[in-house]
């Protein structure tokens, strides 16, 4: 199985690369902690489960009943279990990974520069950033109408359908909505630099997503190594 | 921005630029790749070539911050702009400095001849 991490989009920046100045998108990936793996035998698949973004002790922590504030604590009952079981600090973010479980341990933790290195190729799923509700260029680009020249046709859809037959609407047809907020993956950017220090990942090119947004990096799928490593 | 970041495009500067803006004529030595031979003969070498010319145009900060020159080759007008903290640049060298009153130098593509020029900075304040 392949490899992926868990990590934060910080944002965008230039950085020369033999001689050339590249645009690259700067993720804060890991440490991640494993959390719990996932057996054929008990879960029917495998994969494992990391979380990210350490909750600091004081935010987790109970308070006594009638302690002096009513703030609720960052971590649940049933979450401070889930993270007791496997040995782990509490962790903000939890998602599962297809990694190999034999390959991991719980409470085990992970760092960038064990799942990449330079010139690798790697994928990266974000939820993308919320455009609202969208007309049909932005969302789904259309060409739009002439700006003047006595044009009344701008932005709009135009026409959606026939006439007498089929007398409806066809499904699927392409009209305004909402755009936006939903899982996308940017494939095969190249891994610029990796920096064990400080957890840092520069990726060529956009990902998707604001800054700030929970990303998964995985290994890229539709390259040769990782077509053989599958 | 993320300190993560800052320290990233900080890394990216050349600590020995030196001071130009607009107006100045300046010798930019650029280091230039070439390959010779195919396949297994195929080498490659540097060699430097320099462009000098008017700088007309400075904009941008840190690792984006770009320059433009300006010369006349043979007539014709050639414009090339550099990134100031690129790897390729080896030098930037002062040969006249200039005096002018605006920061973008794009009048001077419409002027000819000795009209396309422009005033040497007095050393006087």
């Amino acid at each position: 199985m392949g490899k992926a991490i868990l990590g934060e989009k910080l944002g965008m920046t230039q950085v020369f690369k033999e001689d050339r100045l590249i645009p690259v998108t700067v993720v804060k990936a890991g440490p991640c902690v494993v959390t719990q793996l996932k057996t054929r035998e008990t879960d029917g698949y495998e994969a494992v489960q990391v979380g990210f973004g350490e909750i600091p002790g004081e935010k987790a922590a109970r308070r006594e009943s009638g302690a002096a504030t009513r703030r609720r604590p960052a971590v649940n009952r049933p979450m401070e279990g889930h993270f007791a079981r496997a040995g782990a600090p509490p962790q903000r973010f939890l998602a599962e990974l297809q990694l190999d479980p034999r390959e991991f341990s719980a409470g085990q933790r992970i760092k960038v520069d064990e799942m990449f290195a330079e010139g690798d190729h790697a994928d990266v799923c974000a939820v993308s950033k919320g455009k609202g509700f969208a007309g049909v260029i932005k969302r789904h680009g259309f060409s739009g109408g002439p700006g003047s020249h006595g044009s009344r046709f701008h932005r709009a859809p135009g026409a959606v359908g026939q006439c007498a037959t089929p007398s409806r609407v066809f499904k699927g047809k392409k009209l305004p909505g909402h755009m936006g907020t939903e899982k996308v993956t940017a494939l095969n950017l190249l891994v610029v630099e990796v920096d064990p220090d400080r957890d840092l990942l520069l990726l060529r090119g956009s990902v998707p997503g604001p800054k700030g947004a929970r990303v998964i990096v995985r290994q890229s799928v539709k390259t040769k190594a990782g077509k053989a490593k599958r | 921005m993320s300190i993560d970041i800052e320290a990233i495009e900080r890394s990216q500067l050349k600590e020995d630029v030196p001071t130009f803006q607009p107006g100045d004529t300046v010798k930019v030595t650029v280091e230039i790749k070439e390959a010779s031979g195919t396949g297994d003969k195929r080498t490659m070498r540097t060699r430097t070539q320099a462009f000098q010319g008017l700088v007309i145009r400075r904009q941008g900060a840190g690792a984006r911050e770009t320059f433009t020159v300006r010369k006349i080759s043979f007539g014709v007008g050639v414009e090339r702009t550099f990134p100031v903290h690129s790897p390729i640049i080896k030098d930037i060298a002062m040969v006249q400095e200039g005096d002018v009153r605006r920061a973008k130098l794009y009048y001077i593509r419409d002027k000819v001849g000795k009209a396309a020029r422009v005033k040497k900075k007095k050393l006087t304040g």
